[in-house]
């Protein structure tokens, strides 16, 4: 225990790798599960079962399907580029699973007196006596959010199919249109909080308020860009069934479209917690439950409410959805500074 | 300024939203539609050839097929003709039940469009909502018919047998839920924001160019051309019910989709006068010549076997001549065409499938619109592939 390491101890590594496993292991679980939940709502909500056969009313289905997905054919067009076509699902899926490094999921807990930080990129600064974590994680999720638009670009312009390029198309036109004004609301948070550190904003949020109490307007307008960030319902143009067959992964089989798919509910589950951090207390709950019981159930409801919304609302049309982001929602943001800067300075 | 090219885009024949296997080659500037092509006859049977070998009665079989979303207003359009041909007086029994069973049929038909509809423009929920209430329909064609979808119950003359004991209970008991369904769907659709997005001013199409494409039905109605056949030119004493038949004024996709909604209500109303003018008595013309004899004779006499076995084999005979009778079939107007040269089978018999004529104004409303208008507009139309490919 006494190794020291660039001057830190040798059990804050461990503890690194342990939480770098545990939240993969929950992350991949809670995808997989994921796809589990929203064919169970929608179903119920449609009058319908869903999936009943394979396990204890279907609860094995996700991994039937894994399994399923894994042992299919590979196919790769023969006039498809195929190095960008191999890469695309990986450049989709990795910054989806790597933004939960900066999002703080607990209180701090004590093992063997370390104290450990419930946050990947984190650590307990014993001389400070504080938690010490990226200063910059709001920015970093917001920058991996973008990498991730480089698989489906990628992946629609390499498949060299017509409907795969239009999906492709509508996927960066809608980052385009909504980063901008997701990246805005989350500004009048910063302007509340000094800081960008998730650490900080928590903390903020658990001795005032919420952030979605304080800032609905910011929260609402996140939530609905977020959305149409991770392609959901009314925003998953990219894929319309409808119209595009299957959007940017029409050419995709096997492993690699069973990474997209993971990329998308891995973003989804990202979005939902990145929401509960900014805006509903993070961690933070009535003292009866530990704080990351809370912000599972935190996420959980909104990853409920994603496929709520599903069940409920048609799609918009792609020049629609632009006009919503860079009419509606754009200004809305910027209104919403300058409000909340008249409203700090007096 | 970088030069920019039209792509050529094939739609279908497999593909999710085409409603069966319309092929459609659509010509696109980014996603602005310049031209659409449609491509038919992947489903192609021939039924028209086939029923110049079939006696009359054989071809009923065959009209099922046509609109397999709603076979007794095809099995209805054409026993009316084969009538009108004949000359025989159907009794009044026998046509208030054709009026219930095709109003039943225009719900079922209804159904699957706003589902599809729906479905297209991404409201899933609808979809499986519209096929629940469809499927009830479906249960009672089987009681009636033996058959869910091809029901081939009618008959020239009347039809093939009486209802079931209890048919009134449950076709009541069936249309009173509908209105709350129909409000159901109205709440998921009507007022919401992103379906009228979707629809308002979509696929535009004006009153004088539905006409002169010879658009019918809803989608007539949709453009604010007040006709009906039901009303218009009454069948199957149609003349006697009470019902609104409602118009558009924006010619776009929304009114159509109310125009179809309020047909749906109606359809509700004339069930419900229908059965309660339904009185006992005979199901099939007093025309021995042309009726199957009643099964207990059949069963029971050598004369009622050979006269089965003469009209099964053989057919009845038709005065020469040619005529044409048409219905308000769920998608518009469904006609027949009949010529006949005096034998037992039609020498020709064409027919005039509503959804064949409405498709040719699909590029006239989608063109200059985008690719996702497209989809609503095929939704709207309301096309059928085996009607339209025969």
């Amino acid at each position: 225990m006494g190794y020291e390491i660039l001057g830190l101890p040798m059990a804050y590594y461990i503890a690194m790798v342990l939480k770098v496993l545990v939240v993969f292991v929950f992350v991949l679980l809670t995808v997989a599960y994921a796809t589990y939940a929203e064919r169970k709502i929608i179903g119920h909500m449609q009058v319908r079962l869903g999936p009943m056969r394979t396990g204890w009313h279907g609860l094995l289905q996700p991994i039937a399907d894994g399994v399923k997905l894994f042992f299919k054919e590979e196919i790769i067009p023969s006039q498809a580029d195929k190095f960008a076509f191999l890469i695309a699902p990986l450049i989709a899926l990795v910054p989806a699973f790597i933004g939960f490094a900066v999002i703080p999921f607990g209180e701090t807990i004590e093992v063997g007196g370390y104290k450990i930080p419930l946050q990947i990129a984190a650590y307990y600064d014993t001389a400070a006596g504080k938690v010490v974590d990226v200063n910059v994680g709001v920015l970093y999720i917001l920058a991996l959010a973008s990498v991730g638009v480089y698989g489906i670009v990628l992946a629609g312009w390499a498949s060299n199919s017509k409907y795969s390029l239009l999906g492709g198309l509508r996927s960066s036109a809608q980052m385009i249109s909504y980063e901008l004004a997701a990246g805005l609301a989350i500004v009048s948070v910063f302007m509340l909080s000094e800081s960008l550190s998730l650490q900080k904003i928590v903390a903020d949020q658990a001795n005032g308020a919420w952030y979605a109490f304080k800032q609905p307007v910011a929260f609402i307008l996140f939530f609905i860009c977020s959305l149409a960030e991770i392609n959901r319902t009314p925003f998953d143009l990219p894929e319309a069934e409808t119209e595009l067959v299957s959007g940017f992964c029409t050419e995709y089989s096997s492993m690699k479209y069973a990474m997209f798919f993971m990329a998308e509910y891995a973003n989804m589950v990202t979005v939902c917690a990145v929401t509960t951090t900014l805006f509903l207390g993070g961690w933070h709950g009535p003292g009866f439950l530990p704080g990351w019981v809370w912000f599972i159930a935190k996420v959980y409801f909104l990853i409920f409410t994603c496929m709520w919304i599903r069940a409920t609302y048609p799609r918009y049309r792609y020049d629609q959805l632009m006009r919503l982001g860079w009419k509606v929602f754009l200004p809305l943001t910027l209104l919403n500074i300058v409000a909340t800067g008249l409203f700090a300075s007096f | 300024m970088a030069s920019t090219e039209i792509m050529t885009v094939n739609m279908g024949p497999q593909h999710p939203s085409t409603h069966g296997v319309l092929r459609m080659v659509v010509e696109l500037d980014g996603e602005i539609i310049q031209k659409i092509t449609p491509h038919i006859g992947y489903l192609h049977r021939g039924v028209e050839k086939l029923s110049e070998h079939r006696t009359y009665h054989q071809a009923i079989p065959l009209t099922d097929r046509l609109d397999y979303l709603a076979p007794m207003s095809n099995n209805l359009g054409y026993v009316l003709a084969v009538e009108k041909l004949l000359g025989i007086e159907v009794p009044e029994r026998a046509q208030t039940i054709r009026v219930i069973l095709a109003e039943l049929t225009r719900l079922k038909s209804h159904l699957v469009w706003i589902a599809c509809h729906a479905l297209d423009i991404g409201a899933m929920t609808v979809f499986i909502y519209a096929f629940r209430e469809r499927e009830l329909v479906m249960s009672l064609y089987e009681k009636i018919s033996g058959a869910r979808m091809t029901s081939n119950y009618f008959r020239v003359g009347g039809l093939s047998s009486d209802v079931y004991d209890g048919f009134e209970k449950d076709v009541r008991e069936i249309i009173d839920t509908f209105p709350g369904h129909f409000d159901t769907y109205e709440g998921l659709l009507t007022k919401n924001t992103i379906w009228l997005n979707r629809t308002v001013g979509n696929g535009v199409i004006s009153a004088e160019d539905a006409i002169d494409y010879g658009i019918t039905g809803p989608a007539l109605r949709g453009s604010g051309v007040d006709w009906d056949l039901r009303r218009d030119n009454p069948y199957s004493g149609y003349e006697k019910y009470q019902f609104k038949v409602p118009v558009g004024e924006k010619c776009d996709t929304f009114d159509r989709y109310k125009v179809r909604l309020v047909e749906m209500r109606e359809a509700v109303n004339i069930i419900r006068q229908a059965l309660d003018s339904l009185k006992p008595g005979p199901v099939l013309a007093d025309a021995p010549q042309v009726t199957y004899p009643p099964k207990e004779k059949v069963y029971d006499t050598i004369e009622g076997l050979i006269h089965h076995f003469k009209i099964a084999s053989e057919g009845f005979p038709a005065p020469e001549g040619e005529v044409y009778q048409s219905v308000e079939a769920p998608k518009g107007e469904l006609g027949y065409y009949i010529v006949s040269d005096g034998g037992t089978k039609p020498y020709r018999m064409r027919i005039r499938p509503p959804s064949f004529v409405n498709l040719g104004a699909i590029e006239k409303m989608a063109k200059g619109s985008m690719l996702a208008d497209l989809v609503a507009v095929i939704g709207t139309l309301d096309i059928v592939l085996g009607e339209i490919d025969r």
